[in-house]
């Protein structure tokens, strides 16, 4: 009907079209990124260089070298790594918890309790702000970790508590009821048999609570001050307020922030997407 | 007798702890949700409600005096302006972009691994994190960066245009910037959704004589339709509190031309040290955010059922 075209080659036509826009999408969406890296292997001089290039003749890892060697940018590196592995572990132990509640039991105010857990994600942040400020202050654990990760768990928790109530509730009662037959209690029905079997969802929500606690800034600008506490995104951003730009280095500490988020998602991205997708869509 | 007394006081207990046995496991969650949200709320609407707090050692209960005020300010209004904008805008093209990638990468005449490719690059802008693009985006939006390069090169622009540093320009900048970094969330939860339409729908519709829009229009889109609503929700709310993005590229400059809600309340607070004027500010935001909320929780409750 379109076209005396034979149908093969008219098909073949609508490939590359379709291949043309995807390329101009890939554009779209990796430009940026590509432009990140090809700007941390230059000099910093020949960052605004005209015409800007890819690959400049300066092309060196030494903005990587620069900041993997001073003690301070490393330093932000590793109190990321520890504030959000903590995160993610006490999340975890608290959110299986209390997945296991929602999902197992009948309780008075089950209802109104797994509404408000579902709520608190849509409390803003910048609300909490300044009571956490005052409550950090009064508990005296301003500039510490305690600070970060106890603020980072009211948006984590309940994103885990969620997902895993709807983790359990794919799983079969029989499996607990078997445990308790043989003796066992409800704590060792949860953590031998149906903490194990949920391996999959417990990486899935693991990985995306490292992944919202390694990239918090608000509250890592607000609850730390000096700079051996300061994570790394806020660490960037004393970067850029300390130096005279130093846009190399910047986009090498860019890169290197990204790379932990990147290969988790990378080697978990099944996991990633049931994660990122559960808001909305309904399995 | 004593045995039976014996069974009777362990059902007893059995039944009293598994009574309170949901309770034991919600603990740990209730004591941290009432010390993370539950007071930090209170508290913040009892500041809200004084004479400058925090700063004040003798603050005094002074009613809804800084609401109206807040209210009643020209750079509230401008702030309410710009986050209303930036969000409604980052919204409708998160969910175009989103929408029209997921139907790209749902065809079927590319192969399996073509489709993986590109799927791992649009997912791309997903993974940084907030403060990283707004470095990486003032580096390329830089008077002589890149971007302004490419605009000159293609005729499509003749003088460099300071894309964050003029009034006129930075609010579509940073929102711009905003789109970029969000739309692979739609795009993810978009692609799930279409996999998730029956094949024979189409299949129907094609023997029915539909063509290809037709079949958008009656199928695709009625079918997304549940999942369209809540993204466009969650999305709303999230947006709303955006933070760090416009903080780390404009700082709400210049002069208030990017200045949301959320830049305004930390400025109110941390830099003007007013915290009971900026706890008003955060409680509208709050009471913003939950009214979209409750609908979010109604529309995704009625779609369970």
């Amino acid at each position: 009907m379109s076209s005396a075209l034979p149908k093969s080659v008219s098909k073949r036509l609508s490939q590359i079209g379709i291949i043309l826009v995807l390329i101009i999408g890939a554009l779209f969406a990796g430009f940026p990124v590509l432009w990140m890296i090809s700007s941390s292997f230059k000099s910093n001089t020949e960052i605004f260089a005209y015409p800007p290039s890819l690959i400049t003749d300066s092309f060196s890892a030494s903005a990587y070298r620069t900041v993997l060697t001073d003690p301070t940018k490393v330093r932000f590196f590793i109190n990321s790594y520890v504030v959000s592995t903590l995160v993610m572990i006490f999340t975890l132990f608290v959110g299986i918890m209390g997945g296991y509640s929602f999902s197992r039991y009948e309780f008075p105010f089950k209802q109104a309790l797994n509404m408000i857990v579902i709520g608190v994600q849509a409390i803003p942040p910048i609300t909490l702000l300044i009571p956490y400020f005052s409550l950090i202050v009064l508990l005296r654990l301003y500039n510490t970790y305690p600070a970060l990760i106890l603020t980072y768990m009211v948006f984590t928790l309940s994103y885990a508590i969620i997902m895993m109530t709807g983790y359990f509730n794919t799983l079969p009662r029989a499996l607990d009821e078997a445990v308790m037959i043989d003796g066992g209690s409800s704590f060792v029905a949860l953590w031998r048999v149906l903490v194990p079997i949920s391996l999959p969802g417990i990486v899935s929500v693991g990985v995306y609570t490292f992944m919202l606690a390694w990239n918090e800034f608000l509250f890592a600008l607000t609850l730390t001050k000096t700079l051996n506490m300061r994570t790394v995104p806020v660490g960037i951003q004393m970067l850029m307020g300390q130096h005279s730009y130093e846009w190399n280095e910047m986009m090498a500490m860019s890169v290197l922030g990204s790379l932990p988020v990147l290969i988790l998602f990378l080697i978990f991205q099944r996991f990633f997407i049931a994660g990122m997708t559960a808001g909305s869509v309904k399995g | 007798m004593t045995v039976t007394t014996r069974t009777s006081a362990r059902a007893r207990w059995y039944k009293t702890s598994k009574r309170l046995a949901p309770f034991a496991y919600l603990s740990p969650t209730l004591v941290l949700l009432t010390i993370l949200s539950l007071i930090p709320i209170v508290m913040v609407f009892y500041y809200s409600l004084m004479d400058n707090v925090v700063m004040n050692p003798d603050p005094v209960f002074v009613g809804l005096k800084n609401y109206v005020e807040i209210l009643t300010d020209d750079v509230f209004h401008t702030a309410l302006f710009n986050t209303l904008y930036f969000t409604l805008m980052s919204v409708i093209f998160h969910l175009i972009i989103g929408l029209s990638f997921a139907m790209l990468l749902n065809t079927d005449a590319i192969n399996p691994f073509t489709k993986a490719l590109f799927r791992v690059i649009y997912i791309l802008p997903w993974v940084f994190t907030a403060s990283i693009i707004a470095i990486l985006w003032r580096l390329m939006l830089n008077p002589n960066g890149v971007i302004n390069y490419l605009l000159e090169w293609s005729g499509l622009i003749s003088q460099k245009i300071e894309w964050l540093g003029s009034r006129q320009v930075a609010l579509h900048a940073v929102t711009f910037i905003n789109i970029w970094s969000g739309y692979p969330f739609y795009m993810v939860s978009l692609l799930a959704g279409l996999q998730g339409i029956p094949n024979d729908m189409y299949e129907a519709g094609t023997i029915d004589g539909a063509n290809k829009q037709q079949l958008f229009r009656f199928i695709t889109l009625p079918q997304l339709r549940p999942i369209i609503i809540s993204l466009a929700m969650l999305d709303f709310i999230w947006t709303m509190q955006q933070f760090t993005l416009i903080w780390m590229t404009t700082g709400g400059g210049p002069i208030r031309a990017t200045e949301v809600l959320s830049t305004l309340t930390y400025k109110m607070a941390f830099s003007s040290y007013e915290f009971s004027l900026a706890s008003a500010n955060a409680f509208v935001i709050l009471a913003l955010s939950l009214f979209v909320a409750y609908f979010y929780v109604r529309h995704q409750g009625a779609t369970n059922e």
